[in-house]
């Protein structure tokens, strides 16, 4: 693989453009999923993401962080996600054009009958199940199971990983305290999915794809499952390094690479860099800018919202489902913006007041 | 041969397990459904719709299936691992190196991580289909439930084979909960829990002590996830599922248009 490309996909997967680019691309697939899901743009795609994985195996800095045992599984992730999309995207379409023609969807044909379990179901079961065992027979003999050396509490690795299914959850320490990243987000993340089903008052599309009967609903969740949890597990494994530092996937490991600490609070912003002047001693004072933004963006968003785009959806959801709906929205809104404020002008917390550990 | 067959068919021990004869026929292949444990989380007849591959994605069955693989190769792996720091490693190694067929770890470690992977694929699949909508909203909440308790059950494993990679990956990922508010060292309002000068929650008697018994991921914190994670999560897990399967069959069976 040429130098200049590897560059282009290193400077790509800089914090900024991974996620404009991850944004736009589920942008792009949604808006123009009924040319991006036809089998031969999928088929193109899928082969291009082949070609690229077999080219940029040979590069030493890749190759050591793609053929981590432990980091198999992020593979097949990325594999079985992006087939996946594609798959049920594809059926939403068809779906969605059979029934602006007036027919019934792909599923509700094949409801009309009924078919005997055995063999029909039994079957499917067995062949997967036979699959997946020959599947995990050769993976397990082909690659052994990493073992390092003995735990020892005096010395630290670096990078101190979590498991890969919690790197999400690391990554948000970075631009939250961690009774906000480890405690509140998560419970919000559980409390959240628990609440979809009494929140989601549309009774359309229920068993089987499509994407206009519920196009909001389709896209917030894949936004949260696809751009905030998968993207930030495949950013945590591959583009965290040493010292929690971004590196691109070409780019060696260095442990002494260099990252400016320079992140300030808003206050700071405020008074220091805007007014001119000290910042006031009294906690409440000096965080006032950021305190009355938190409370325009947890009070007043929600009530313009109300009356304006989601007019719709209060009528239909009623006050008590939409504004639990709302909060949990701008949870999950919160945080690529804090993410984005923070890479584009170091902002450390809109609201700092460690005394009272309200640092948001 | 078919002599030997019928022999053996026709015998009193063959009819006293197999009520039915080779499921061909409309009323023997209800039979074998009914009339087997396994099989009989099946309706006898399913809509065609349901089962199709390209609709159903097989998630929720090959998370099932990999929970089995985990529980027979886990059952095998307590045989010979040890939970203590001075043996846990050795005995770690000693399963690739002195245990025959010594891939049993290679098995355990891979379907764990490929069950998490399924579970969440067989959600994304739920969610698309609008599966949680009425009558499936309780079951959707159950699943979730199994979801978390998956992470939790890779969570616990992920600290036995005591190596750098296992402690410190704990360690990073138990130091949040120091952090909890009233009931973490580290946390908002856990100044506030005490009487007078005296502090009740502190970092040897807070929520992270409890869970990792001490103050650091050591001996006492290898026990406990040791027991949680061949005992207690699978238990659980195991309670959910069934609740899960027996809600799956009476909120009418794989989801489908009304």
């Amino acid at each position: 693989m040429p130098q200049f490309l590897k560059d282009l996909i290193d400077a790509a997967t800089a914090p900024i453009p991974y996620t404009v680019l991850t944004t736009l691309l589920l942008g792009a697939v949604l808006y123009f999923r009924k040319i991006l899901t036809h089998p031969v743009v999928f088929t193109a795609v899928s082969v291009l993401i082949t070609l690229f994985f077999v080219l940029a195996f040979k590069d030493p800095n890749f190759n050591k962080i793609i053929t981590k045992p432990d980091n198999v599984p992020i593979l097949i992730l990325i594999a079985t996600i992006l087939f996946f999309t594609w798959l049920s995207l594809r059926r939403a379409v068809l779906n969605d054009e059979r029934t602006k023609r007036g027919e019934p969807t792909l599923e509700g044909e094949l409801s009309k009958k009924k078919v005997f379990t055995w063999p029909d179901l039994v079957f499917t079961e067995f062949i997967c199940m036979l699959l997946f065992t020959a599947l995990l027979m050769v993976w397990s003999i082909e690659i052994q199971a990493p073992i390092e050396e003995a735990a020892s509490q005096a010395r630290t690795p670096n990078p101190s990983k979590a498991p890969w299914y919690f790197l999400g959850l690391q990554e948000m320490l970075v631009y939250f305290d961690p009774w906000i990243a480890g405690v509140l987000l998560p419970s919000f993340i559980v409390v959240g999915l628990m609440a979809i089903p009494y929140l989601d008052v549309n009774p359309k599309g229920n068993g089987y794809y499509t994407f206009e009967e519920r196009p909001f609903a389709i896209s917030f969740f894949m936004v949260g499952f696809l751009l905030l949890w998968v993207s930030l597990v495949i950013m945590g494994t591959f583009l965290r390094g040493p010292n929690w530092s971004f590196f691109g996937p070409f780019e060696y490991w260095d442990p002494h690479k260099l990252e400016p600490m320079v992140s300030i609070n808003l206050s700071e912003y405020f008074w220091v860099k805007a007014l001119g002047k000290y910042l006031p001693a009294n906690p409440i004072v000096r965080e006032i800018p950021g305190l009355l933004m938190l409370g325009a963006y947890f009070v007043v968003v929600p009530v313009i919202c109300a009356k304006t785009i989601f007019k719709k959806m209060l009528a239909e959801m009623g006050m008590v489902r939409f504004y639990i709906f709302m909060h949990l929205l701008l949870w999950t809104a919160l945080v690529p913006m804090k993410m984005v404020l923070r890479w584009t002008i170091n902002l450390k917390y809109i609201v700092g007041i460690p005394e009272w550990f309200l640092n948001v | 041969m078919d002599k030997i067959l019928s022999y053996i068919t026709g015998s009193q021990i063959w009819k006293s397990i197999f009520r039915h004869g080779y499921p061909d026929t409309p009323r023997n292949r209800t039979l074998a459904v009914l009339s087997n444990v396994v099989l009989h989380l099946h309706p006898v007849k399913v809509r065609r719709s349901g089962i199709r591959l390209s609709y159903t994605w097989c998630m929720g069955g090959l998370t099932f299936f990999l929970f089995l693989i985990e529980t027979i190769t886990g059952l095998l792996l307590m045989f010979y691992y040890r939970p203590t720091a001075e043996l846990a490693l050795q005995d770690i190694v000693a399963l690739r190196e002195h245990v025959p067929i010594g891939v049993m770890r290679e098995v355990h470690r891979w379907s764990a991580h490929l069950m998490v992977i399924t579970v969440w694929l067989h959600m994304y699949r739920v969610f698309l289909t609008g599966s949680y909508k009425p009558p499936r909203e309780f079951n959707w909440n159950v699943g979730v439930i199994l979801l978390v308790i998956t992470l939790l059950l890779s969570f616990t494993g992920y600290l036995l084979p005591w190596d750098q990679l296992a402690v410190w990956a704990i360690t990073v990922g138990t130091n949040m909960a120091r952090a909890t508010p009233f009931i973490g060292h580290e946390g908002p309002g856990a100044a506030l829990v005490g009487f007078g000068g005296l502090q009740m929650v502190h970092a040897g008697d807070d929520v992270r002590f409890g869970l990792l018994a001490g103050r650091f991921v050591g001996e006492g914190a290898l026990l406990r996830f040791y027991v949680l994670h061949c005992l207690g999560f699978p238990l659980v897990a195991a309670s959910l599922m069934a609740l899960h399967f027996w809600r799956v069959r009476k909120d009418g069976g794989i989801s489908g248009p009304l």
